[in-house]
């Protein structure tokens, strides 16, 4: 053991150098001085090895001792995941907090999962059955919503020689597998997994689902799909953290890892008192029964900002291959991007674009590429997702800067946050000229099936009406509204309404916060049979002024139609009879007028 | 064991470099003595095995090789608290400044803090009364928030700073706040100003200024903030108050920011700043908040001067993505004589959600605030219109909303530089110019708090038509 003892012979913020550690292996956790400050090796350059220390370096100098570990950065993976809050190498804050105080102290320790907490184990398989990895060995109720399948390791297949039924902690022995050489292999319920390494699949698919976010914008328009990827990019200021907030609210993933990756502190709390509160639509559980946070807010040290990425993930992956639909969630990627910046910056290595790493854009396309749809190890013959929504924080709100290009080059899904319809408090701000998915023919069976078969046509309908409304903008910006005709005029009434009605709509209202699939489409499909019906009308008579359409009441329930409960939805029926009966009087009234 | 050296072997900028030394750690504090007997501070910021790269403070002029004797002292830079502060003026590095004593130690404390658990965090959910309107009501600022002021060259945010520290109270209680004011690279003029203004308030008997003039050491703008922070923090951790801090001008604390990146040649981001700038301003303003069971709360108001008025410069923009909202002024507003200049529809409260409504301030508060917001987006883009097409090319709506964006800012936004409104009478003077648009384009507003508190002038119109 001798030999694992290095020396310190620089210090340069979160950057450390030391020597004489020979066998260290390249991305080995390393502990920093008498302090054991926990750390990760970048770099191996002859007998010098460079560290990134995840804690903050003050009062370290040279001479002071390094030890190695001779083990890659590791997540525990098992039950009591699920409600936790960690940092960006997954110490519990909460654990950390009733240990130390309200600072994060350095060099603390705190176990990832709880080693004394014990959980009853039921077993899916019999003694005698051979396994692989990846098939379910037993269950654990995690929580009222959670049902922790204990999977067979990774890399471990054989004969089960036997499986306890029983109340354990996560490193009691729950079964012993025999492989082919005749080792027996005890199983814990506690697993590890290097946070840099993709967790392996048997196939990956072609996403076919959507991920229903109750978001109008987002799941009629701009829809992700279960497995897919997103990007939100938007200056400061126009509702990234709340969409992101959103989707991990309402979504319908049955797992939701966020990650405060480098954000304010106060945000997180929001959703540590928050989430307990809220009840999911899906299940009627509160929603913090299916979240796992990782949070490495802006003031902690930035090295492990850089770590919180892949912990996030590697977390996502491990529910994944119990069958489970994850959604994860980074808020933000800039600023994972910027600790990548950083230490490179201490490592003096050649900088690409505005300094940043020449090895972005490799990173952000492998965190991504971590996502998808996949047939998981296992005989079981199991699908399931992740799907991975990323923030990210163009500086200036200048779309051209390397990370929002680099994620851009990646993901299939971008919502564009505009800060011009943030002023106007249009949200969400999702500009929906500019954002695209390039899911929607993949998914157009689902919503055909699913939904109702005008759904896509409805859709194309009021897209045009959208597209139209700029052009027509343009010209009343160098004419005047006189220059349009009345149908003109009617289109841009209606795209305004698909704007005001449809599209925005407010998180906070306890109604319009979550939309279901169906209301989306009875919403939409309300304020387009108000069109077509307004444009026969005045196609038949020339007489009839937009003013006059403008003043039906039916205008105004269609505005109150977002305010439906879901329960009531029959409501959209009796509308519509009354846009008839409306636009019937209309036109008899006008009869009237001439004769 | 103090360590003594006389190993200087390079002088840069702000930067000295000592060879031959040992045992010396990172981030501790140094201090310089020079062939006159000055003594001067600074920070290790880099260290090898026989080298370290000290940050001076206080400047490098004067500096010889030869002379100078550099001690390490073994700890970070500390400072003394103690209630006594109360009423004090200190420099930026924390010595008084005002002929009055030392202060005796209660403690010392590490200036540089450690990261707060966010787990340990408590919500800031209480409404701040600041008496100004467009503040209150559309902006408004919650006990432990961090709301910055981004300002540009010859707008009064001083003015508007003291009123915010004069006036700010929270309702109901009777607690007022105790000031801890930083001033970085500021004019005399500046920050006589808000001595003045602090004493003539008397508001300086609870509050601790540290001032750092433009012609001081630019360097030591770096630790001003730190200080203030400190102090902050433990009037407000230990002594359960309520503390505001005001930070001016952030701006000159990144430029000193960027003088010692560029004096250790690091590779710069954008605009020169270093790339580490958005982590080192979240150092500071993350140490703004509330914790859990504990009384006192940390509200920042850190104000800063954007070049050439640009959001979009690195210090602004990284602020922004820090803090939690911005108050911005307009310089437009300013050159029509209004004040305070506050420019409305790109100004934004984060927490402003859980600070109002009903029990916290009333209970249209939300409502008036989105109308109001969307309304006078409306108007100023009737008006962007009129000034291309004429007024003749607008709709009979259209020229409503001009008139009531007009009205809004002379009667809402505009206010007195000692006025100071309660929440109640800015939110009916919202309701006043409202009442200027037809009732039906009033969407956002509830029917019964239409019902409630709208005046009935506009009411009587309709009739009269």
């Amino acid at each position: 053991m001798q030999q694992n003892v290095g020396k310190i012979i620089k210090v340069s913020g979160p950057v450390v150098i030391a020597d004489g550690l020979r066998g260290a292996k390249m991305y080995d956790v390393v502990k920093v001085s008498e302090k054991k400050l926990t750390g990760e090796i970048i770099e191996l350059n002859g007998d010098k090895i460079t560290i990134q220390v995840y804690e903050e370096t003050s009062g370290i100098g040279p001479g002071e001792p390094v030890y190695t570990t001779g083990l890659p950065l590791s997540v525990e993976l098992g039950p009591g995941l699920i409600q936790s809050i960690y940092d960006g190498i997954q110490r519990p804050l909460d654990v950390i907090y009733q240990k130390e105080g309200v600072y994060i102290a350095r060099g603390v320790n705190a176990e990832s999962l709880d080693k004394l907490k014990k959980w009853d184990f039921k077993p899916m398989k019999r003694k005698g059955e051979k396994v692989v990895a990846g098939d379910r060995l037993g269950v654990v109720q995690e929580t009222s919503l959670v049902n922790h399948y204990i999977l067979v390791p990774i890399g471990i297949q054989g004969e089960l020689v036997s499986i306890n039924e029983g109340t354990f902690t996560v490193i009691d022995v729950i079964a012993e597998i025999k492989d082919i050489s005749g080792k027996i292999h005890e199983i814990q319920m506690l697993q590890k997994w290097p946070v840099r390494k993709t967790r392996p699949y048997l196939e990956k698919l072609s996403p076919v689902e959507p991920l229903i976010t109750g978001q109008r914008v987002i799941d009629t328009f701009f829809t992700i799909a279960k497995g897919g990827t997103a990007c939100v990019p938007g200056p400061f200021g126009s509702g990234k953290t709340v969409v992101q907030h959103q989707l991990s609210k309402w979504c319908n993933a049955e797992i939701i890892v966020f990650i405060g990756c480098g954000e304010r502190g106060n945000e997180m709390t929001d959703v540590l008192l928050e989430f307990p509160e809220l009840i999911d639509p899906n299940t009627g559980k509160p929603l913090m029964e299916r979240t796992v946070l990782i949070a490495n807010t802006s003031n902690m040290p930035v090295a492990a900002r850089e770590a919180s990425v892949y912990t996030g993930i590697t977390i996502a992956e491990y529910y994944r291959d119990m069958g489970y639909n994850v959604a994860l969630m980074a808020d933000s990627t800039s600023r994972w991007a910027e600790a990548m910046r950083e230490i490179s910056g201490r490592l003096e290595e050649m900088p690409g674009e505005e300094g940043y790493p020449a090895y972005l854009g490799t990173r952000i396309a492998s965190f991504y590429e971590r996502s998808g749809r996949v047939k998981t190890l296992a005989n079981e013959d199991r699908e399931a997702t992740i799907s991975v929504i990323g923030a990210v924080s163009p500086p200036g709100g200048d779309l051209s800067e390397p990370v929002t290009q680099n994620t851009l080059r990646t993901v299939q899904v971008y919502w564009s946050l505009q800060d011009k319809l943030a002023y106007k408090r249009h949200f969400p701000a999702i500009d929906w000229l500019r954002s695209y998915s390039l899911y929607l023919d993949q998914l157009s069976k689902f919503f055909e099936e699913e939904i109702s078969k005008e759904f896509v046509i409805i859709r194309k309908k009021a897209m045009g009406i959208l597209q139209e409304e700029s052009e027509l903008e343009e010209t009343v910006r160098l004419i005047g509204i006189d220059a349009l005709s009345r149908m003109e005029r009617l289109t841009l009434e209606t795209a305004r309404s698909i704007r005001e009605d449809f599209l925005h709509q407010n998180a906070f209202d306890e109604i319009d916060t979550y939309t279901s699939m169906k209301k989306q489409f009875l919403m939409l499909d309300l304020i387009i049979y108000f069109h077509e019906r307004a444009k026969d009308t005045m196609d038949e008579s020339s007489e009839i002024s937009i003013d006059q359409i403008n003043h039906l009441t039916a205008k105004n329930q269609i505005a109150r139609s977002k305010f439906i409960p879901e329960d009531q939805l029959d409501k959209f029926e009796k509308i519509k009879n009354d846009i008839d009966q409306q636009i019937k009087s209309l036109i008899s009234e006008n009869k009237r007028k001439d004769e | 064991m103090i360590k003594e050296y006389t190993t200087i072997t390079e002088v840069n900028g702000p930067l000295i470099i000592v060879s031959k030394i040992s045992d010396v750690k990172y981030n501790e504090l140094v201090e310089i003595e020079l062939s006159d007997g000055e003594k001067r501070r600074g920070q290790v910021l880099e260290i090898s095995e026989d080298k370290a790269i000290v940050q001076l403070f206080e400047g490098t002029s004067g500096i010889d090789i030869a002379h100078s004797k550099v001690r390490f002292l073994g700890k970070s830079i500390e400072i003394p608290v103690s209630l006594e502060m109360l009423g004090r003026i200190f420099d930026g590095s924390g010595r008084p400044i005002d002929n009055g004593p030392g202060i005796l130690a209660e403690k010392r404390l590490d200036i540089n803090g450690n990261p707060l658990n966010p787990y340990a965090r408590d919500y800031p959910n209480d409404f701040i009364q600041t008496g100004i309107s467009s503040i209150d009501v559309l902006n408004t600022l919650v006990r432990g928030q961090k709301l910055p002021i981004f300002s540009g060259s010859g707008l009064p945010h001083s003015k508007v700073a003291s009123q915010i520290a004069r006036q700010a109270k929270v309702l109901g209680k009777e607690e007022t706040f105790s000031v801890v004011f930083a001033a970085m690279g500021i004019t005399f003029e500046e920050s006589y100003f808000f001595a003045n203004d602090f004493r003539r308030t008397g508001a300086i008997e609870k509050s601790v200024m540290y001032i750092n003039l433009a012609n001081d050491p630019a360097i030591e703008r770096i630790i001003t903030p730190r200080i203030a922070l400190t102090t902050a923090e433990y009037l407000a951790f230990e002594k359960d108050m309520h503390v505001l801090v005001i930070l001016t001008d952030m701006t000159n604390y990144c430029e000193a920011l960027r003088e010692v990146s560029a004096a250790r040649k690091e590779v710069p981001g954008r605009r020169g700043y270093p790339g580490y700038l958005y982590t080192d301003l979240a150092t500071l303003y993350e140490r703004a908040g509330r914790i859990k069971n504990k009384k006192g709360s940390i509200t920042l108001v850190p104000i800063l001067s954007m070049p050439e008025d640009d959001k979009t410069h690195p210090i602004p923009d990284l602020t922004g993505y820090i803090t939690e909202g911005q108050i911005i002024l307009a310089r437009e507003l300013h050159l029509r004589g209004i004040y305070p200049p506050i420019n409305i529809l790109p100004s934004l409260s984060r927490l402003k959600d859980k600070g109002i409504g009903k029990n916290k301030t009333r209970e249209d508060h939300s409502n008036v605030m989105n109308q109001l917001f969307s309304s006078y987006a409306r108007g100023k883009e009737s008006k962007e219109l009129a000034t291309i097409l004429g007024e003749a090319a607008l709709t009979e709506e259209d020229k409503k909303y001009v008139k009531f964006s007009d009205k809004f800012e002379e009667l809402f936004i505009q206010q007195g530089e000692h006025e100071n409104r309660d929440i109640e009478e800015s939110l009916n003077i919202g309701w006043e110019t409202l009442a200027m648009l037809p009732v039906n384009e009033l969407k956002r507003i509830k029917d019964e708090y239409i019902q409630k508190y709208l005046p009935k002038i506009s009411g009587e119109d309709e009739n009269n038509k």
